[in-house]
C-alpha cells in the first residue's frame, strides 16, 4: 500500500514538507515516493499528508492510479465566480 | 485576545533602510530575495504556482530554487557589489513557513556572514503563530503578513483551500482557520516588538469594501503599515482569477480604496509587487541571472570591506536626507492631508534611484505620481509601464508603448524626466500633458515644489485648474 507522484508534478517540495515517514524524494524530473516507507498515513493521520497539501490536481495516485485529488477538486473558477456564491462554500468535498 | 496594542514606533534606524517599509528608503536602499522557501500551505485564487517566467514581475514566481548554504553566499555575492543593499528577505515562491527549516537556517547563515543586514520575511500567516518565538530569537525586524479579509465567506472566494492540522480545509472553514491565524501571528509578532506590514491584495467584487475594516483591525492591532496592492490578473498566468476573467482594479479605484483605508494608519504607495527572488533597488530589478552574470565583470570585495561600504553609503544617505517637511507629508500623511494641502497639482517623475530625476522618458518601466500643493509633495503611487525605448534592438512596438505610457499618465499635468524624444514629447503635449526636463538630475520633491512656484508665478495653474473645472 503506497502512494505515487506522477509527471504533472511542479516540485514545489510541499509534499516532502509533511510527510511523516521521510519517503518522498526529488527524483530524477519531480518528487517521487519510496513505496517501502509510504502506508498512506494509516494510523498516522485522518488524510495522506502529501495528497492533503499538494496543489495540483492528479499529481498523487493510489496504487489502482486514481488522483486523489481529481480534476476539479482543488479549487476551479466555479467555486467562486465572477460576482457569484461559492458553488462549495460549506467544504462539502471534505474527505471527513 | 481584543485588546488595542498601541502601534510601536520603531527605531528611525530599523525603518530608513528598508525599501519596503519606507517610501524615502526605497530610493537608496536596495533588497534581495532569497528563494529558498518553494512549498505553500494555502491556495490563493490570484496565484499560480505553476508559472514561471523570467519576465514576469510578480509574487510567487521565481526561476531557481536555493538552498540554505547557496542563498548565504548569494548574499555574500551581492554584497560584494552592492553597497546598498540593505536587507535581505524569505518571500516564497512558497511560503517561508510552510518550509521553517529552509527558511530558519537561511536567516541563521545571512545573520553569520552579514549581520548588519535587516531580514525580513513574508507569509500568508497561516503558520506564524508557530514561529514568533523563533523569528523573534533570530531578531527579524520586520515581518508582512498578507491578510484580504476577516471575513470568512469572502474567504471563501479568495482561498479554495488551506492545510492546517493536518488536514485540507476547503470553504469558509479554510478561510475561517487562516484569518485567525493571521490576527493571533500579527498580535503577538507586534508584543514582541516585530515591525509588522500588512499586504492586502484588492481584488474588485470581492474584497474591495472590505478593505478599510482590515485596515482599522490590522492598525488596532500594532500592525505598523498597510499596503493594498491591486491584483495582478491575466488569462495568460493561469491563475484561477484571471481564468474566470475578474480583473484587476484601475489606477483610480486603487487610490480611493487606499484613501478609505487610510485614516491613521500608515499606507504604503510605493510596492513594486515584487518577485520571490528580486534583487537590487524597487522598481529597476534585473533578472537575478543576469544580475550574477554582470558582477562576474565587476570588482568584487571581501565581506567586510563589503560591509564598511555598506555603513559609508548609509552614512551618505542620512547626510543628505529629505527636508522634514517634505519627508512628514510624503511619508506620514494619509487621507488627513487632503483636508490640510488639496491637490492642486499632480505630476510624474522618472527615476533610477537615490530620490533624483535621472531617467530618460524613453527608458522609464514606470512613473512615480506625486499631488502637490506647493508646500506639500505627496507620493500618490507607482504606475507601470512598458519602456517605450529598449534600444536599438528592441524598437519593435513603440506606438503601443507609448500609447501605455500616455494613458498612465491620464491625469498628471506633468512628467519630470531626465531626458525626452521628440515624438513622446509631442504625444504626451498633445494629451495634454507636459514633458519638462528642467529638473534633470535634481532632488524628486524639490523639484515639484520649483515646478508648482514656476506655475502658479506664471498664473497657468489657476487657469488650468479652472479649465478642467
Amino acid at each position: 500500500m503506497s502512494l505515487a507522484i506522477v509527471s504533472n508534478c511542479i516540485g514545489c517540495w510541499a509534499c516532502d514538507t509533511v510527510c511523516p515517514n521521510g519517503a518522498i524524494r526529488f527524483g530524477t524530473h519531480h518528487h517521487e515516493i519510496d513505496a517501502a516507507r509510504c502506508d498512506e498515513c494509516a494510523g498516522t493521520y485522518a488524510d495522506p499528508q502529501c495528497a492533503s497539501i499538494c496543489p495540483v490536481e492528479g499529481a498523487i495516485v493510489d496504487t489502482l492510479g486514481e488522483p486523489l485529488n481529481p480534476p476539479g477538486s482543488l479549487g476551479t473558477p466555479q467555486m467562486f465566480g465572477v460576482g457569484g456564491e461559492p458553488a462549495d462554500p460549506t467544504g462539502v468535498r471534505c474527505p471527513s | 485576545m481584543d485588546g488595542a496594542f498601541a502601534p510601536r514606533v520603531p527605531a528611525v534606524d530599523a525603518l530608513a533602510h528598508h525599501p519596503c517599509f519606507s517610501e524615502d528608503a526605497h530610493h537608496h536602499f536596495a533588497r534581495l530575495h532569497l528563494a529558498v522557501a518553494p512549498a505553500c500551505n494555502i491556495q490563493c485564487n490570484y496565484c499560480n504556482r505553476k508559472f514561471d517566467c523570467s519576465n514576469e514581475s510578480r509574487p510567487g514566481v521565481v526561476s531557481h530554487l536555493l538552498t540554505p548554504e547557496e542563498a548565504a553566499a548569494r548574499v555574500l555575492t551581492v554584497a560584494s557589489v552592492l553597497p546598498q543593499l540593505a536587507v535581505v528577505g524569505i518571500a516564497g515562491p512558497g511560503d517561508p513557513l510552510a518550509n521553517p527549516a529552509r527558511t530558519f537556517e537561511t536567516l541563521e547563515r545571512v545573520r553569520k556572514v552579514a549581520p548588519d543586514l535587516t531580514l525580513c520575511l513574508s507569509t500568508n500567516g497561516l503558520a506564524l503563530p508557530d514561529h514568533v518565538e523563533t523569528i523573534a530569537a533570530l531578531e527579524v525586524g520586520h515581518v508582512t503578513i498578507t491578510l484580504n479579509t476577516l471575513d470568512a465567506e469572502t474567504g471563501a472566494r479568495i482561498y479554495p483551500w488551506v492545510f492546517h492540522a493536518h488536514r485540507r480545509l476547503r470553504g469558509r472553514y479554510a478561510a475561517a482557520a487562516l484569518i485567525e491565524r493571521q490576527l493571533e501571528g500579527l498580535e503577538r509578532l507586534v508584543e514582541r516588538g516585530v515591525l509588522v506590514k500588512v499586504n492586502s491584495v484588492l481584488i474588485p467584487g470581492v474584497n474591495d469594501a472590505e478593505l478599510p475594516e482590515v485596515a482599522r483591525a490590522v492598525s488596532t492591532r500594532g500592525a505598523f503599515v498597510h499596503n493594498v496592492m491591486p491584483l495582478i490578473s491575466d488569462p495568460a498566468h493561469g491563475t484561477a482569477y484571471g481564468l474566470a476573467g475578474l480583473r484587476g482594479p484601475s489606477d483610480s479605484e486603487l487610490e480611493a480604496v487606499r484613501e478609505s483605508c487610510g485614516g491613521d494608519m500608515r499606507l504604503m504607495r510605493h510596492c513594486r509587487q515584487c518577485r520571490a527572488d528580486a534583487v537590487g533597488m524597487l522598481g529597476q530589478d534585473e533578472p537575478v541571472e543576469a544580475l550574477l552574470e554582470r558582477m562576474q565583470r565587476m570588482e568584487t570585495v571581501d565581506p567586510v570591506t563589503a560591509q564598511s561600504r555598506r555603513a559609508a553609503y548609509r552614512a551618505h544617505v542620512a547626510g543628505k536626507a529629505a527636508t522634514p517637511a517634505s519627508a512628514a507629508c510624503a511619508s506620514e500623511c494619509t487621507t488627513s492631508c487632503t483636508v490640510d494641502c488639496a491637490p492642486a497639482l499632480r505630476v510624474a517623475v522618472v527615476t533610477e534611484g537615490e530620490g533624483l530625476i535621472n531617467r530618460h522618458f524613453g527608458h522609464a518601466t514606470e512613473f512615480l505620481v506625486y499631488d502637490t500643493d506647493g508646500q506639500a509633495v505627496r507620493f500618490i503611487g507607482v504606475r507601470k509601464v512598458e519602456n517605450y525605448c529598449t534600444g536599438p534592438a528592441g524598437c519593435g512596438d513603440r506606438v503601443r508603448a507609448l500609447e501605455g505610457a500616455v494613458a498612465a499618465l491620464h491625469d498628471c499635468r506633468a512628467i519630470l524626466c531626465e531626458l525626452i524624444g521628440y515624438h513622446p514629447w509631442k504625444a504626451l503635449e498633445r494629451a495634454g500633458i507636459e514633458p519638462v526636463i528642467d529638473y534633470a538630475m535634481e532632488p524628486i520633491e524639490a523639484s515639484i515644489r520649483a515646478l508648482h512656484a514656476s506655475w502658479s508665478d506664471a498664473g497657468r495653474l489657476e487657469t488650468e485648474l479652472q479649465a478642467t473645472g
